[in-house]
C-alpha cells in the first residue's frame, strides 16, 4: 500500500502568550516553538503503522518554506520514505482552496493507494483541505477518522461524531483520509534518529513543476482572504481566589458546601 | 426571490441544536437582505422534522429517498448539487460539525462555490459577507472576506449563535424529487456505535473534578482522582487526556464526548478550548485552576485559581478530607 501523508509545520500556541503583530494580519512568531501540527502527527503515524503491516511506501508532503523540512525530517526519521516541500513565493498568501490546490497537483505525479491528513491544523483550523484534495482528485473521503482496517481494495473506517458516538462506513481505494487525534500513539523520535535523515533528499517543486499557474496560487488564486486579526474578547471572567495555598483551599471549600456538591 | 438556505442536520430521528442556531442567524441575515430563509431537509421519513422546522422558515425544502436515511457525503452532495444549482441561493449554512466537515468542502469544491469553514460571525452589508473565524485554537480572532462573488457557502461553529425568539413564520413544506439513483456508492455508511462507557457515568455526579493537558504525564493522574474521591465527586477530563490514552474516552467532557451539567466542576489544567466549554458550560458552578491567567477557562469559569496545580491540588485534597471528617 503506498501512502501520501500532507503535513504541516506550526507555531505552538497551547501554552504560550500570543500577541498580534504590527501587520495586524499575523501573530507575532517570535519566541514561539514550532512543530508538526498535532493532528498530522497522527496521520503519519497510522501511515507507518499500515506500512509495517502491508508494506508499501510512505511518501509525506509540505508546503512551505525552508523550516518546514524540519517537521518533513521528523516524519522521515518516524518511518517515511520520501519527503517533498512545495515551496515558490506565488504560494504565499494561499487559502485552504489554493493550498488544497498545489497539495492536489503535487499527488498527481506520485502513485498512491491512500492518502491521509490531519483534520486540520491548529493555526488556521480550516479543517477543509484534505477534502477539497480528494475533491480535486476525485476520489471518495472520510473526515474525523479515529479507527480504519484495510480490507482488500476497500477500508473499513470509523468516524467521529458528537457525543461518544461513532459512524462506520466502507469506503473504496484510493481514498482519502483525514485523521483525528487519539487513532494511535504518535512514535517519539530521538536526536539520534533525527541526525541518521539529515542528509536525505526533500525534493522541491514549485508552481512550474506543478503546471500551476502563479495566478492559480497565493492570494489570487484564494477564495477567502485575512482581513485583520484582534483578540477574542473576554468575557466577565472568573473571581480571583488568591492567598496561601491553605486559604485557597479553604475558600473552595465553602463554595463547595455553599453550592451545594459537597454532602 | 433571493434565499438562505440552511441545511438541517439531524440524526437518529432529531434535529441536532446548531439548526436552530443557524436558523436564527440565517433569519437575521434574510431579514437585512430582503431575502426568504428556507431550510434544506434530507432523510426518510423525517416529516416530523418538516413540521417542526415550519415555523422557523419561508420554506421547507424537502428531499426524501431510503438513501438519505443516514447521512453520507456522497448522497448529500448530489442532492444539495441539484437543490443549489436550481434555487441559486445567495448563502447556503452547513454545521461545522462531523456532518458539515465531511460534506461542505467537497460540495463547495463541486459547484465552484467559495467556502469559509468554522465561522463564529456573519454580518453583512448589502451583499458583501463580511465573517469572523477563530486562529490558534480560540486564542486570536479573525475578520475574513470572500475575494470572489458569490453565491457562497458558509460552515458555522456550533453553539456561536443564539437561538433568539422570533414570531413564527408561515413556512411551507415543498417536497422536491430524489436525484439519487440506484448506482453503486464509493462510501457506504453501515452503522452507528456508541464508544464504550466508562465504570462511571460521569454525567451523573454532582461534583466533577475535571483534568487537562496541564496534569502533564498519566503518572500524576492519582492527584487529581484523590482530590475527587475525597470530595465524593467522579474524575472527568478534556480531549488531550484521551488521546493520550491516560484516562478512557468515558471520562471526556466535551462537543465529542459527554455534555455534563453537575453542581460544581472544577476544571484543573485545563486551557477551556471551546469543544470543552460546550460540554461543561452548563455546571452549576464552575472552579478552574490553571497557572495561565489568560486560559480561556477563565472566562467561563465563576471562580478561577491562577497557579500550579502541582501545589494547590494536593493541599486542597487535604484541607478537604480534614474538614469533612469534622
Amino acid at each position: 500500500m503506498n501512502i501520501i501523508v500532507c503535513i504541516k509545520r506550526v507555531p505552538e500556541t497551547t501554552d504560550a502568550d500570543v500577541s498580534i503583530d504590527k501587520t495586524g494580519k499575523d501573530i507575532d512568531k517570535s519566541g514561539l516553538v514550532f512543530d508538526l501540527n498535532e493532528w498530522d502527527s497522527y496521520a503519519i503515524e497510522e501511515a507507518i503503522l499500515l506500512k509495517e503491516k502491508l508494506g508499501g511506501t510512505v511518501t509525506v508532503i509540505s508546503m512551505g518554506g525552508e523550516d518546514s523540512n524540519e517537521s518533513l525530517r521528523k516524519c522521515l526519521a518516524m518511518g517515511a520514505d520520501d519527503a517533498i516541500r512545495l515551496t515558490d513565493p506565488a504560494f504565499a498568501g494561499s487559502d485552504g482552496y489554493a493550498t488544497a490546490k498545489i497539495l492536489a497537483e503535487a499527488i498527481r505525479k506520485i502513485p498512491y493507494d491512500l492518502i491521509l491528513t490531519g483534520t486540520q491544523a491548529e493555526d488556521d483550523g480550516y479543517g477543509q483541505v484534505g477534502i477539497t484534495v480528494a475533491k480535486m482528485l476525485g476520489i471518495p473521503h472520510a473526515s474525523l477518522v479515529n479507527h480504519l482496517e484495510v480490507q482488500d481494495k476497500k477500508l473499513n473506517v470509523h468516524r467521529e461524531l458528537e457525543g461518544g458516538l461513532e459512524e462506520v462506513v466502507e469506503i473504496d481505494l484510493p481514498a482519502l483520509l483525514t485523521i483525528q487525534t487519539g487513532i494511535n500513539e504518535p512514535r517519539y523520535v530521538s536526536i539520534m534518529g533525527i541526525r541518521k535523515v539529515a542528509k536525505k533528499e526533500i525534493k522541491t517543486y514549485g508552481t512550474s513543476d506543478l503546471n500551476l499557474k502563479t495566478e492559480e496560487v497565493g492570494v489570487s488564486g484564494s477564495q477567502i482572504r485575512l482581513e485583520k486579526l484582534f483578540l477574542p474578547p473576554v468575557g466577565e471572567g472568573a473571581e480571583l481566589l488568591e492567598g496561601k495555598p491553605e486559604e485557597v483551599a479553604l475558600k473552595v471549600f465553602d463554595i463547595l458546601k455553599d453550592k451545594g456538591g459537597l454532602t | 426571490m433571493k434565499e438562505i438556505i440552511v441545511l438541517a442536520e439531524h440524526r437518529r430521528g432529531e434535529l441536532r441544536d446548531v439548526t436552530w442556531e443557524m436558523l436564527s442567524k440565517g433569519r437575521q441575515l434574510s431579514e437585512s437582505l430582503g431575502a426568504e430563509i428556507n431550510v434544506a431537509l434530507l432523510g426518510k421519513g423525517v416529516n416530523h422534522l418538516a413540521e417542526a422546522l415550519k415555523p422557523k422558515t419561508n420554506r421547507v425544502l424537502l428531499v426524501e429517498d431510503e438513501r438519505l436515511e443516514a447521512f453520507n457525503s456522497v448522497t448529500y452532495e448530489k442532492v444539495l448539487t441539484q437543490l443549489i444549482t436550481e434555487r441559486k441561493p445567495f448563502l447556503t449554512l452547513i454545521a461545522h460539525t462531523a456532518m458539515g466537515m465531511d460534506l461542505a468542502p467537497g460540495l463547495a469544491t463541486h459547484l465552484k462555490m467559495p467556502l469559509a469553514t468554522d465561522c463564529i460571525g456573519i454580518d453583512l452589508e448589502g451583499e458583501t459577507v463580511s465573517l469572523t473565524r477563530q486562529l490558534y485554537g480560540g486564542k486570536v480572532n479573525a475578520a475574513v472576506s470572500f475575494l470572489k462573488t458569490g453565491p457562497y457557502i458558509v460552515t458555522i461553529r456550533s453553539g456561536a449563535f443564539p437561538v433568539l425568539e422570533k414570531g413564527p413564520l408561515a413556512g411551507e413544506i415543498v417536497p422536491l424529487p430524489s436525484p439519487l439513483t440506484a448506482e453503486g456508492l464509493a462510501k457506504r455508511f453501515l452503522q452507528y456505535v456508541e464508544a464504550a462507557a466508562g465504570e462511571v457515568d460521569i454525567t451523573q455526579a454532582d461534583i466533577l473534578v475535571s483534568v487537562g493537558r496541564g496534569i502533564k504525564e498519566a503518572e500524576n493522574i492519582p492527584i487529581v482522582k484523590e482530590l475527587a474521591d475525597a470530595l465524593g465527586g467522579a474524575l472527568a477530563c478534556s480531549r488531550p487526556v484521551v488521546d493520550k490514552k491516560w484516562l478512557p474516552k468515558g471520562c471526556q467532557v466535551g462537543t465529542s464526548g459527554k455534555t455534563v451539567k453537575p453542581k460544581v466542576y472544577i476544571a484543573i489544567g485545563i486551557s477551556g478550548a471551546f469543544q470543552h466549554v460546550a460540554g461543561m458550560k452548563g455546571a452549576g458552578t464552575i472552579i478552574a485552576i490553571n497557572k495561565d491567567p489568560k486560559a480561556p477557562i477563565f472566562s467561563v469559569a465563576q471562580y478561577g485559581i491562577v497557579a500550579d496545580l502541582f501545589k494547590i491540588v494536593p493541599v486542597l485534597k487535604e484541607k478537604v478530607k480534614e474538614l469533612r471528617k469534622s
